[in-house]
């Protein structure tokens, strides 16, 4: 009850929260330079993190931005409705605050020896300050401030080995793509705006009700398209989808965790925000003479058919799980292909809940890369041979992932593949064009554990090489992952409050 | 919440053991599946129920909690048993437990790993035989894959690697034909279902079934395309030829207990699986596929004896003979009368505990001689006359030799099949009855070049007799196996209780 009593920007406390972290960061790196003081660094963080994510929890627990018809205390809009607290927010609050603080604990044995401490975390404290911003983010320009303030610091992230090659070259072509997006979103915002003198979402949407915009049609829906570029760079979907692999192989593996987990979900909440509030199915079909929603099923398609293709070819684990993950964006691309004027909760619910339970596999496969780059095993498929028999709980935590990934029972990412197929399956029934992505989607799937199981098998089956050192137990990155897979399966009996939470955010944005 | 309780034994004891130390691991997995397989003979002596889970039937130790609810869609957890699972359950328990015992010897390294999943594997088949939502039924008949996926692959013999990856790709992409067939079947009732409890969809089914076009496609053509995918999906399972190519390499290269399993329990969930959806959902497709699914049935025991008849490696043979054994179970399906489906439910479990007995005594052949090959033994009845004595019964009980389960099994399927009414169905059974001959052949032949004759060997290694934990499983199977054969009404009572409401419910 105490949510409502305080003033209405609390609302955004997880978000503050972050950011108040990146402060006190930047404080005790003031203070103390180069500090190398880890558990302090790492801690600071990891509290700030969790504490964004349990006040989170907490909002959506006790019905902060639940529509008062539901139940809940309604949503709050925020300066003017510039930001709005919904269930949107706070489920992608929750998202990013988790994978934040399993990358901050899993980094506090990546990063020893380390010069730039205190940096790299209060730059990923604050690139998740800016994901949580995202989440609120009401009008466009409120989302492209948040984006960029999520972009920049990421650049920075990428390149921060600054004494490896593949760090640098990856900084420096990531930042490239990146700055090209954004500006291509940038102009789009402006073509939008142009069409219909309006940022904010709801009064696009509204002015577009109007007729406001009739006779821009052709403005406005290149405007749209450009949009979709940039969200397409964000969540690493084609036809942007480029920089994804060279970005996450050169990353310091948690920060490649962190960019395709906590980063492409920003992106789609961006999507899902953008184009359900803003420019509603029906009206927006009148005015520019297509529904996006065709867009979305192409961009589905071929995002996860390329990202699974090109998986299956990798022989570089991490680059295989870069191409994963935008085999993954594709799924989730699902939701927004998805929807029709008449309703498409339950292919965006499931799209939201595959965000979710993708944020623990995906974050914690990488995060084992992360363990083998911490030992120094080598980046192939081949140096990964036998390490079952050195590091069992790795290896099994591993194989959930990777099982996971590929959609295979009993673990969470079974469930949201099996609800994105049947959300499209019933999507269907109201549009045709969505049994060709059920069936892009089964097929993926099938051809996903092709790669997925090679490395359980070079994991489990193969024989270990003769001579391989002993392997370390760094106790924060063994933390991180077994927490990850021990939540990719505890999700199972948990789906429940999941299912809720994601079909009641998505319910209240579509309709 | 018994059936809880012996999934909740198996995946506890399972997450012990993994943890355990080696030397005590096969120990420990025994102690702790002997708990469900108490358990599950409680349950078999305690069943009330009657009737069939899907059609209206009162379900034995039903349970239910509510747990995600999907736009109008819920799903819940829906556990249950009649007479068709029930036995199957106590199969499983039993034939796990006798696999572990059966394990101690051959399996020398990582024993925690291999036990924990073993249980594991208990855990799930025990949901797959229980579970009456179809979300959750899906999720144990997933979960089995993976356990079984490693166990081929870390502990098999030298072409573990292909083997165990053909396992997983052959029956994982059958699944998901199935899967999506299913899941396009329940859109297309429509307002008719609104959870995915198998009961309440095989009502939906049986009474109206698909009223409007999906997708475009009319009812009926829409209806027999689910149909043929779903057949399609579990058939790569069971297996049937021409989708069998997987079976005889990850039957050979597994661990002997892996194949006990496999044969003994896995491939029946593809049968168990038809009869619950294809034949108790579609009464009407089943009519009109019957001519051809009788021809793959025919041709499954035809051509998998013949198989089996060209072989040189025991556990080989023993692998080809399940496929033509499941051939049997399909015609009995497909007769689709009391005879056929209740025979053929009752020769799922027969042919669990038969074709477990044969890759046990297989294996501790193998054991003591390190060698599957016919040509380098013969008169191994000389030097350890128990295993291979019971070898020959196990033989005896495949070849349907009466007062073994066997027997029973596969003369009330030919008696169900005589009397079927698809076209030229006397002509089909008659067929499959001369795959009973293939058989004795080739079991026959084996036995004679291996077993009997003068003692020779071409590995040098010392027979002696198998210790007692490889041979008392060994009787335990036995001893059921002509229990059945003694007295079939122990199961077929129930089972045929079970089984009746499809009949009923269908055209026939």
């Amino acid at each position: 009850m105490a949510a409502y009593q305080l003033p209405q920007w609390a609302a955004l406390a997880p978000a503050l929260l972050l950011a108040l972290t990146g402060l006190v960061l930047f404080l005790i790196d003031s203070i103390s330079p180069r500090s190398t003081d880890r558990t302090l660094l790492a801690g600071t963080a990891a509290v700030g993190a969790l504490a964004s994510l349990a006040v989170a929890v907490w909002f959506t627990a006790a019905g902060v931005g639940t529509p008062t018809v539901d139940g809940g205390e309604g949503v709050i809009e925020i300066f003017d409705g510039q930001f709005v607290v919904d269930q949107l927010a706070l489920y992608f609050m929750i998202v990013v605050t988790i994978v934040t603080a399993l990358i901050v604990v899993a980094s506090y044995d990546y990063l020893a020896g380390h010069t730039y401490q205190a940096e790299y975390y209060s730059l990923v404290v604050l690139a998740a300050t800016g994901m949580a911003t995202v989440a609120a983010a009401n009008s466009l320009v409120t989302i492209f401030i948040a984006l960029e303030l999520t972009s920049l610091p990421s650049y920075a992230l990428v390149a921060i080995l600054k004494d490896n090659r593949g760090s640098v070259e990856a900084g420096l072509k990531y930042f490239l793509i990146g700055a090209l997006s954004s500006a291509i979103f940038v102009y789009g915002i402006s073509l939008v705006y142009g069409a219909t003198g309006v940022l904010q979402l709801d009064s696009i949407a509204e002015v577009i009700a109007d007729g406001g915009a009739d006779g821009f049609g052709g403005l406005l829906g290149l405007g749209i398209l450009m949009l979709l570029g940039g969200i397409a760079f964000k969540t690493a979907s084609v036809p942007f989808h480029f920089w994804a692999p060279e970005a996450y192989e050169g990353a310091p593996a948690p920060i490649s965790a962190f960019l395709s987990s906590a980063s492409k979900a920003a992106g789609f909440v961006i999507a899902f925000r953008v184009f359900n509030v803003a420019f509603p199915l029906g009206e927006i079909g009148n005015v520019i003479g297509f529904d996006w929603t065709v867009a979305f099923v192409v961009l589905a398609i071929v995002t996860m058919t390329v990202g699974n293709f090109a998986a299956a070819t990798q022989e570089n684990v991490k680059r295989m799980l870069a191409y994963s993950s935008i085999g993954h964006a594709g799924y989730a691309l699902i939701g927004l292909a998805g929807l029709s004027a008449d309703g498409g909760e339950l292919v965006m619910g499931a799209a939201l809940m595959h965000l979710l339970v993708y944020g623990f596999m995906n974050t914690g496969a990488f995060l084992f890369v992360a363990l083998a780059e911490h030992w120094g095993v080598g980046r192939t498929f081949e140096d990964y041979n036998g390490l079952s028999s050195q590091a069992p709980v790795a290896c099994g935590a591993m194989a959930v992932f990777l099982f996971s990934l590929a959609g295979i029972p009993p673990f969470g990412g079974f469930f949201s593949k099996y609800f994105l197929f049947t959300g499209a399956l019933q999507a269907a029934t109201a549009n045709t064009a969505m049994l060709a992505v059920a069936a892009a989607l089964v097929v993926n799937s099938a051809l996903s554990l092709y790669y997925y199981s090679r490395l359980v098998k070079a994991l489990w089956i193969e024989d270990p090489p003769a001579t391989r050192d002993r392997l370390g137990q760094p106790t924060g990155l063994y933390a991180a992952i077994v927490v990850a897979a021990v939540m990719t399966i505890v999700i199972l009996p948990g789906f429940g409050p999941v299912a809720e939470a994601a079909t009641g955010a998505a319910e209240a944005l579509v309709n | 919440m018994m059936i809880e309780a012996l999934i909740a034994v198996a995946l506890i004891g399972a997450l012990v053991t993994f943890v355990a130390p080696n030397r005590v691991a096969g120990k420990l997995a025994f102690a702790i599946s002997l708990v469900p397989a108490a358990l599950s003979l409680w349950m078999f002596t305690a069943f009330d129920g009657s009737g069939n889970a899907l059609l209206d039937g009162d379900l034995a130790f039903e349970s239910h909690l509510e747990w995600i609810q999907l736009g109008e869609y819920s799903i819940e957890w829906f556990v249950g048993l009649d007479g068709i699972s029930l036995p199957l359950v106590v199969m499983t328990t039993i034939l796990c437990s006798l696999a572990i015992l059966s394990s101690w010897t051959p399996i020398d390294s990582r024993e925690s790993q291999f036990y924990g999943l073993v249980l594991f594997i208990e855990a799930n088949l025990i949901g797959v035989f229980s579970a009456l939502d179809f979300f959750v039924w899906f999720i144990f008949w997933e979960a089995v894959l993976i356990p079984m996926y490693l166990l081929i692959g870390v502990w098999g013999g030298p072409d573990r690697k292909y083997a165990a990856i053909k396992f997983f790709v052959y029956t994982n992409v059958a699944s998901l034909v199935m899967f999506g067939a299913f899941i396009a079947l329940v859109f297309g009732l429509g307002d008719a279902v609104t959870s995915f409890a198998m009961p309440e969809i095989a009502d939906a089914m049986v009474n109206g079934g698909v009223q409007s076009s999906v997708f475009g496609i009319d009812p009926g053509t829409f209806t027999a395309l689910v149909f043929i995918a779903m057949f399609l999906g579990f058939a790569v399972k069971v297996p049937v030829v021409p989708f069998h190519t997987w079976l005889p390499d990850a039957h050979v290269q597994a661990p002997t207990p892996a194949s006990v399993l496999l044969a003994g329990v896995l491939l029946k969930m593809g049968t168990y699986a038809l009869l619950r959806f294809n034949f108790t959902m579609f009464p009407e497709q089943v009519e009109t596929f019957a001519v051809p699914i009788a021809a793959i049935a025919v041709i499954s025991v035809i051509y998998g004896a013949m198989l089996a008849l060209a072989q040189t490696d025991l556990k080989r043979i023993v692998a080809y003979s399940s496929v033509s054994s499941m051939g049997y179970v399909i015609l009995g399906l497909i007769a689709y009368t009391q005879f056929g489906v209740g025979g053929a439910t009752f020769q799922m479990v027969s042919h669990g505990l038969i074709s477990g007995l044969m890759f046990m005594s297989v294996g501790v052949i193998y054991n003591v001689t390190h060698t599957r090959s016919v040509e380098e033994m013969s008169g191994l009845a000389d030097r350890m006359p128990i295993a291979v004595g019971i070898l020959v019964a196990g033989a005896f009980g495949y070849m349907g030799l009466p007062l073994m389960s066997g027997f029973h099994g596969e003369f009330t399927i030919f008696f169900g099949a005589f009397q079927a009414d698809f076209a030229y169905a006397p002509l089909f059974t008659a067929l499959a009855m001369f795959g009973i001959v293939i058989v004795a052949g080739y079991l026959l032949f084996a036995l004679q070049r291996t077993v009997f004759g003068p003692y020779h060997l071409e590995t040098d290694y010392d027979v002696g007799r198998a210790p007692l934990h490889d041979v008392a499983p060994m009787f335990v199977l036995l001893a059921l196996i002509i229990a059945l054969g003694v007295a079939p009404e122990l199961i077929f009572d129930m089972i045929t209780n079970a089984v009746d409401p499809i009949l009923n419910g269908g055209d026939l």
